[in-house]
């Protein structure tokens, strides 16, 4: 055996009790990600997630909006989650907006700062299941005026995943259906604005599950780690002159998992005419910073 | 106000961040294919189970196990990190007769995240 073999072997050695000093003070199952036993969540597109973890987020989204001109909204949104303890985190949230027409009038700038909170109190990794809870606050003034509100407004809601991996043999071609879902209130801070309901679900269906748990179709890359999203974001408004009235779209898209990131694009199709008239688009880039920097910004705060 | 004038730099901070290089991350290990396949039905008896994973796995944390459709365990004990190649797992197996079989396993990369899962494979 070499000096090079040999050192290359304790050196392994050492990392391997290294490894497991540090398995030994921490929980096996990691949180990171939306990982809940076999099941792997995807971010989705416009629906909140109901895991936390150490991510970072841009999605892209165009829309003609319903009402006056300008009605042309292209919007570059951007997500940062950050864990502070392995099941609590905080998430930031902004937006930069550009309202265009077919006639003159534009208007652009950063939408208000979003700032949240979410405790993840539940992971069952037998029925792949997640159970979240967390506020988000949309923080009034720190937008452009021009695309923005001067109030702010507080949403606590409560966030569901759930994959359907615990079926029985006989319904195994089912079991990579999950569902995720988010359910709370949108209370403004300024008195007579109305306050709405958040009532928002996806449907997926994992071809990296199918693929790698229940049958090996033969599916190759890209494909063997892609998941079929459609998404139901709705809100309804509570009380006010809108009292009762819903919008929301409907997104069906694919994602694309790889080991750093996720890709994805889906179609938004409006669900009324209050909602709008025309198909948008919404594409989806998203880093895992809890695989890229493990041991920095992607570790929780207090492990 | 001052934070709106330094949003654009702060989100440009973090982008160029972002863009450094990657520590020796490994990530999430999951499985690309095996041997038997996922769900197959095979006609000869295989000699192992056999599962390649997207990265190299931690040897003293990685395990497999085979049971039969009764629970007994069919696979010789002996499943393990193959020394040349650490993304496969592999184990021996009993001589299996006619049946369906249930793998189960459980791998950690080597920046410590753990998965886990099982699949089914049929001997006619």
């Amino acid at each position: 055996m070499g000096n090079g073999q040999r050192h290359s072997r304790w050196t392994r050695a050492l990392m391997t009790l290294g490894l497991a000093a540090a398995l030994l003070m921490m929980p096996l199952s990691a949180l990171a990600h939306g990982l809940a036993g076999k099941r792997f969540f995807p971010t989705t597109f416009q629906v909140d997630d109901p895991f936390i973890s150490d991510e970072f987020s841009i999605l892209y989204n165009h829309i003609r909006q319903p009402g006056d001109e300008p009605n042309r909204a292209s919007e570059i949104n951007i997500d940062y989650s950050k864990r502070i303890l392995p099941n609590f985190g905080l998430e930031f949230h902004d937006a930069y907006l550009h309202l265009g027409s077919d006639g003159d009038g534009s208007a652009n700038g950063w939408e208000n700062l979003e700032v949240g909170a979410k405790w993840q109190f539940l992971t069952n990794d037998e029925h792949e299941a997640i159970l979240s809870v967390g506020t988000d606050i949309e923080i009034g003034g720190t937008g452009a005026h021009q695309v923005s509100d001067s109030s702010s407004t507080i949403s606590p809601a409560f966030f569901f995943g759930k994959g359907l991996g615990d079926l029985p043999e006989s319904a195994r071609f089912i079991r990579p259906f999950a569902i995720t879902g988010v359910l709370g209130p949108n209370f403004p801070t300024r008195s007579g604005d109305p306050i709405s309901l958040t009532w928002a679900f996806t449907l997926q269906y994992s071809l990296m599950y199918l693929q790698s748990y229940v049958k090996d179709v033969g599916l190759g890359a890209p494909f063997n780690r892609m998941i079929l999203v459609t998404e139901f974001p709705m809100q309804t408004c509570m009380n006010a002159d809108c009292n009762g009235q819903t919008t929301g779209t409907v997104n069906p898209g694919i994602v694309w998992a790889g080991k750093f990131m996720e890709l994805g694009v889906a179609a938004q199709i409006p669900i009324n005419s209050r909602s709008g008239n025309n198909v948008g688009i919404l594409a989806l880039f998203h880093l895992f910073i809890d695989d890229l920097f493990p041991r920095s910004l992607g570790r929780p705060i207090f492990p | 106000m001052k934070i709106k004038h330094q949003r654009n730099l702060v989100f440009g901070l973090f982008l160029a961040f972002l863009c450094s290089p990657p520590e020796a991350a490994l990530a999430h290990a999951f499985p690309d294919h095996s041997d038997p396949r996922v769900g197959a039905t095979v006609s000869a008896p295989p000699a192992m189970v056999r599962i390649w994973f997207d990265g190299d796995l931690e040897p003293a944390f990685s395990t497999v196990r085979v049971l039969d459709g009764s629970g007994k365990r069919v696979d010789k004990g002996d499943g393990h990190v193959d020394s040349s190649d650490h993304t496969l797992l592999e184990a021996g197996l009993t001589a299996l007769h006619p049946g369906v079989y249930h793998v189960y396993w459980s791998v950690v990369a080597w920046d410590g995240h753990r998965t886990e899962g099982d699949y089914t494979f049929t001997v006619k």
